[in-house]
């Protein structure tokens, strides 16, 4: 900090561009990224409700009726339909539109294309929500 | 410590996207809505009692809760322009993934 500012009489004028906070709502295309980025919200949302699930199993069974009772409740109940939508955007954009470009899957030396990889992301959303389905409903 | 955080959020944005939408569509609205009658307590808590269920839980759990936390890092970053405030945006993040992991681990794994 021993350094001597020297001042002189010419002031540089930083070139800031402004730009507002609400940038993201003059395109469609910025405020998508906005709302899938927003989607990691509904994300640990889910988690949260995945473990008071858990533990109300572990409990017992009152309890288990009892968050059965709370999940229909409005409120809990309009959150989740707001939550399985921005789910559903974020399972749509990242497993067909981000991983076939990100995902690099090799063929006997050879890049798979694009669809072809969400073709086998879609068996295997499809795959795991049967399984998901049918260990639930049993 | 960057790349390792990357990889967090991406297996947890492939595994969420795979898991959650059935998991969210029965439980969220299927099961409240009366679409279809929710399973009984027995049934779930057998299908609970598989160890191998409660560790897929958990990865699930632990890798979506970083995957909240890297984006939603960035969503702070740059949709509300504060990056000023890095340092504590990090902390909060990482810092409530990490609490979740331990919530979940001792929900699923400690507590069972």
């Amino acid at each position: 900090m021993s350094e001597k500012i020297e001042y002189t009489p010419f002031h540089p004028r930083w070139y800031r561009p402004h730009i507002p906070v609400f940038w993201w709502l003059r395109r469609r295309s910025y405020l998508l990224f906005v709302l899938r980025e927003l989607s990691s919200v509904f994300v640990a949302w889910f988690v949260v409700f995945l473990l008071l699930l858990v533990n109300a199993v572990a409990q017992g069974p009152d309890d288990y009726r009892r968050f059965l009772d709370w999940s229909a409740g409005p409120g809990v109940l309009s959150l989740n339909v707001i939550a399985l939508c921005f789910i559903v955007l974020h399972a749509v954009t990242w497993l067909f539109m981000l991983a076939p470009h990100a995902m690099v899957v090799r063929l006997r030396g050879k890049r798979l294309p694009a669809a072809v990889v969400g073709a086998g992301n879609l068996v295997a959303w499809v795959l795991a929500s049967a399984l998901v389905a049918s260990l639930i409903l049993g | 410590m960057e790349p390792f955080l990357w990889l967090l959020f991406s297996a947890g944005g492939v595994l969420s996207a795979l898991l959650i939408p059935a998991l969210l569509l029965l439980f969220g609205l299927a099961f409240p809505l009366g679409w279809v009658s929710p399973p009984d307590h027995a049934h779930l808590s057998a299908v609970l009692g598989q160890p191998v269920t409660r560790v897929v839980l958990l990865g699930l759990c632990v890798l979506a809760l970083f995957h909240w936390a890297h984006r939603f890092r960035y969503t702070l970053y740059d949709g509300l322009q504060l990056k000023h405030l890095g340092r504590p945006i990090n902390l909060f993040c990482y810092g409530a993934a990490l609490a979740g992991s331990a919530v979940a681990s001792y929900l699923l794994l400690a507590a069972w």
